[in-house]
């Protein structure tokens, strides 16, 4: 019957939508990716935040002469306060990107604007990896950047207040291998806070399309249940423990670990890509990932206003 | 060649059947009003073809099956479900760029040109405007797609008069060119039925009447019956009557125009008059009975 019908019908059409091209996907890309940036400016907000606040406490110190002491205390770990500084946007990150996920599906859903989206030539496809893009991808290039401007004017600061008091700032430009520092920030937060966690981030994403309300917790729910079974039937936490780490990128074999440092970048003298990348723990979460996000699409095509 | 073609539509959630067996054929160049009481299945019947629900049966529009093709289907398919879809968080430019961004056909002069007609600024926030306003931005954006076929599910619900007026005017003089289709679903019938070309009524998930308003008007005929030709009238079997400031008006169906113009006044009845002539009669129509199965 269908190709009876597309014998009828096709033809005249065909010839009248051949003048116009169909927008490229990258394009739709694009403004699909702009479009969640419009809605949720926390994306960008919340780290400028963080990070002005950061810069405000560390000016502050600087000036207070707190930091001065350390520095020269302690020439050893002048990267000490840029590794605070990493680990608190770090946390930002993480935040922005579990409440983001949880809003994504359900956003366009409450506001009912779900049926003006719906009724432009843009996929669920690129929709769902849209704002698939946002955790995994936008937000943290985003903090990357901020905490990379963050740190330059840190230095900055801490150079204005040594040479002020009289001091030398070639100690701490020497010691403090600024570049080194940026490349692995980058290189942490691509594998340990975007790739790691993937799986975490696309389940939140396609709860945010199932529930009516509520999202935080029929995330939350089949973990706790998970974890709960686990506890009372074998006494162990290894789920809760899984989940937890992927979400804070704890348990990422990004690295030979050398020193059980808290702040992360400190012990990243052994990157370990190769490790990371031949890991069977990514590409399993990453497969994983892949299916909630296909569970996602399937899910949008079904959903109206709620 | 048909835009929109059902052989069979169904559609239930769960037990209650929304769309049952719907056959429907709908050219090029039609203004086709969609009228029903509440819970009808007219929302599921546009949803279906809009792709916005899966169905059973053999749907085409287009040429295409809406529910696996949507994006596909939506650069030659607009439509306006009603007035609060429009994200309340976008502004005015915002909506431009991203139509713009996103839609092969639409033309940014033109939508530009429709809102300099409005007092709306380009940095207001949807949340900002008015109802009316966001009327005519959402109004703004669909015209200025070259869309072959409209579809506007209660576009004008919550509008005032003005507003109401307005929006039909502009869709007719500044869009509709006889190669474009227009589905419209409303329960305001007296303001649309002036532009329909053919009009369908639809009543728990049938299709209950449909015919083209040529038809209409020469099929139908209203009359004001004189007190004492009551009897006479009633011999022609009027298919119904109703009471109005103490005259009887009964509303033939294929009669003679001669015959019936010798018991009063004769004119072609409203939509909404034969609406409630064919439905509300039929037990379980009264008001608050129909079950609500549209959303």
């Amino acid at each position: 019957m269908n190709t009876q019908a597309n014998a009828i019908s096709e033809s005249p059409l065909e010839s009248r939508a051949a003048a116009t091209e169909p927008v490229p996907p990258g394009q739709l890309m694009y403004w699909s990716v702009r479009r969640e940036l419009w809605e949720n400016r926390s994306i960008y907000i919340a780290p400028l935040v963080v990070a002005s606040v950061a810069l405000f406490a560390f000016s502050l110190s600087s000036i207070a002469g707190i930091w001065e002491k350390p520095l020269s205390l302690n020439p050893a770990q002048p990267q000490a306060p840029y590794d605070m500084v990493a680990g608190l946007m770090m946390l930002t990150l993480i935040v922005v990107s579990v409440f983001y996920s949880l809003d994504a599906l359900h956003g366009e859903r409450r506001d009912r604007s779900i049926l003006f989206w719906k009724s432009l030539p843009v996929s669920d496809v690129t929709t769902v990896l849209a704002k698939a893009s946002i955790p995994l991808l936008v937000l943290p290039l985003l903090v990357v950047a901020i905490t990379f401007a963050l740190q330059w004017l840190m230095l900055l600061v801490s150079s204005a207040v040594l040479l002020v008091s009289g001091q030398s700032v070639v100690m701490l430009w020497t010691r403090l291998s600024f570049l080194r520092m940026s490349w692995l920030l980058l290189y942490h937060i691509l594998t340990a806070h975007a790739l790691w966690p993937a799986p975490v981030y696309c389940w939140l994403l396609l709860v945010s399309g199932w529930p009516r309300r509520a999202t935080f917790l029929w995330a939350a729910l089949p973990v706790i249940a998970i974890g709960g079974v686990e506890q009372i039937a074998f006494h162990t936490w290894h789920f809760a423990k899984l989940v937890a780490s992927r979400l804070v990128g704890g348990d990422a074999p990004t690295v030979v670990a050398t020193s059980p440092d808290i702040f992360p970048i400190n012990p990243m003298t052994h990157i370990a890509l190769g490790t990371f990348l031949s890991s069977p723990g990514l590409w399993i979460g990453l497969a994983i990932a892949a299916a909630f996000l296909a569970a996602a699409v399937r899910l949008r095509r079904y959903q109206g206003p709620i | 060649m048909a835009y929109i073609e059902a052989r069979g539509l169904r559609k239930a959630f769960g037990t209650t059947v929304a769309l049952d067996g719907i056959n429907l054929c709908v050219e090029e160049g039609r203004i086709l009003g969609l009228i029903g009481p509440n819970g009808a299945g007219k929302t599921t019947a546009l949803n279906t073809m809009l792709g916005l629900t899966p169905y059973q049966g053999e749907l085409r529009v287009l040429g295409r099956d809406p529910w696996s093709e949507r994006d596909q289907l939506m650069r030659d398919v607009c439509f306006i479900s009603d007035v609060a879809v429009l994200p309340r968080w976008i502004r005015v430019s915002q909506a431009l760029d991203y139509v713009a961004g996103v839609h092969p056909r639409f033309d940014r002069t033109k939508a530009e040109g429709f809102l300099a007609r409005t007092t709306i600024g380009r940095a207001r926030r949807v949340r900002e405007l008015s109802k009316g306003m966001v009327t005519q931005l959402h109004l703004a954006l669909v015209m200025a797609i070259d869309a072959k076929l409209l579809v506007l599910d209660e576009p004008t619900l919550g509008l005032d008069i003005l507003y109401r007026k307005q929006f039909y005017d502009s869709l007719l003089n500044d869009y509709f060119d006889r190669k474009r289709t227009i589905v419209v679903t409303t329960h305001q019938v007296e303001e649309v039925e002036h532009v329909l070309t053919d009009v369908m009524f639809i009543d728990r998930g049938r299709i209950v009447f449909e015919c083209s308003m040529e038809e209409l008007e020469a099929r139908f005929l209203e009359v004001t019956v004189h007190p004492e030709r009551t009897a006479a009238a009633r011999a022609l079997k009027p298919m119904h009557e109703r009471q109005a400031l103490g005259r009887t008006i009964m509303l033939f169906d294929r009669v003679d125009r001669q015959q019936v113009g010798a018991f009063g006044d004769v004119r072609p009845p409203g939509i909404a008059d034969l609406f409630v002539a064919m439905l509300a009669d039929k037990p379980g129509n009264q008001a608050g009975q129909t079950q609500g199965a549209a959303k």
